[in-house]
């Protein structure tokens, strides 16, 4: 019946993590200038929201594509064990040189979950606040 | 190209259980979601038509079209109904989100004259979804 299709399954996750827009290669008032409020010095926070969206044959077994406590399992201990209740500046290694943007979180969580054996990643979608979203679905950073 | 989504919700009950598995194998496959007397969600439906505008009306189809024809294919088969008992088209197959939505994409499909199905977007709850598109189609 369904000869051709593709399907995907998406599912949500959330993280709260604070953040400090800062770039070493910029002058103070560049920074000031570029990132505005992002750049106060103690960092501020968000609740982001991470939608994983993954695709592969649906099991006729299970009627699944993967089995969701395991793409839970594997989101948990990739990126939310990582990212909750964390400064991202200061407790995930690839923002001690990167800015966190959430350009960057976005591909760097992609880089964390690309490597999932049960399903193909397709693609991140980040959400910093309800009006900022951000997707990336592949190349090497 | 002009991309058309329409959102309808409905509300229905499912269980997961395969008979050719032992009622462990079930559990543990499924978990809650195998409980004997099954248990329900508020599904929403996101239905995406691909197309040009008619340089008559300046429409894609006519939303009211798309409207009677999510009414008669999907509503009134799977609202308020129990998914693996009352819908024949998913007889024989678990209610997965997936499988849902790929019997939705089947019933749409041949419905839908003016423009083309480009997507199904089915919600079982806010941070659950599954997706179908035609291959190579991409999922916009």
């Amino acid at each position: 019946m369904s000869e051709g299709l593709k399907v995907e399954l998406g599912r949500r996750y959330r993280f709260a993590a604070s953040h400090r827009l800062h770039s070493a290669k910029l002058s103070e008032e560049e920074n000031w200038r570029v990132y505005g409020k992002c750049n106060n010095r103690y960092g501020h926070g968000h609740n982001y929201v991470v939608e994983v969206s993954v695709s592969g044959t649906v099991d006729p077994t299970t009627g699944m594509i993967v089995n969701l406590a395991d793409l839970d399992g594997f989101v948990e201990r990739e990126v939310i064990e990582a990212f909750d209740h964390k400064s991202l500046n200061e407790d995930v290694e690839a923002f001690r040189e990167r800015v966190p943007t959430t350009e960057y979180v976005c591909m760097e969580i992609y880089q964390r979950l690309k490597h999932f054996p049960l399903a193909k990643l397709e693609r991140v979608r980040v959400e910093e606040t309800s009006n900022n979203a951000f997707e990336y679905a592949g190349e090497e950073i | 190209m002009v991309y058309l989504t329409r959102r309808i919700e409905f509300s229905a009950s499912h269980l997961y259980h395969n008979p050719a598995l032992a009622a462990e194998e079930n559990k543990r496959i499924f978990g809650k979601c195998n409980n004997p007397h099954g248990h329900g969600h508020n599904y929403t439906l996101e239905v995406t038509v691909a197309g040009e505008p008619d340089p008559v009306t300046g429409m894609v189809l006519d939303l009211k079209e798309l409207k009677e024809i999510l009414e008669r294919e999907i509503t009134q088969r799977m609202d308020h109904r129990f998914l693996n008992y009352e819908v024949a088209e998913l007889q024989g197959q678990i209610p997965t989100c997936e499988n849902i939505a790929r019997v939705i994409w089947s019933l749409l499909e041949p419905k839908i004259t003016q423009g083309r199905l480009h997507k199904v977007r089915l919600y079982e709850t806010p941070d659950l979804f599954a997706e179908c598109y035609r291959n190579g189609a991409g999922a916009r």
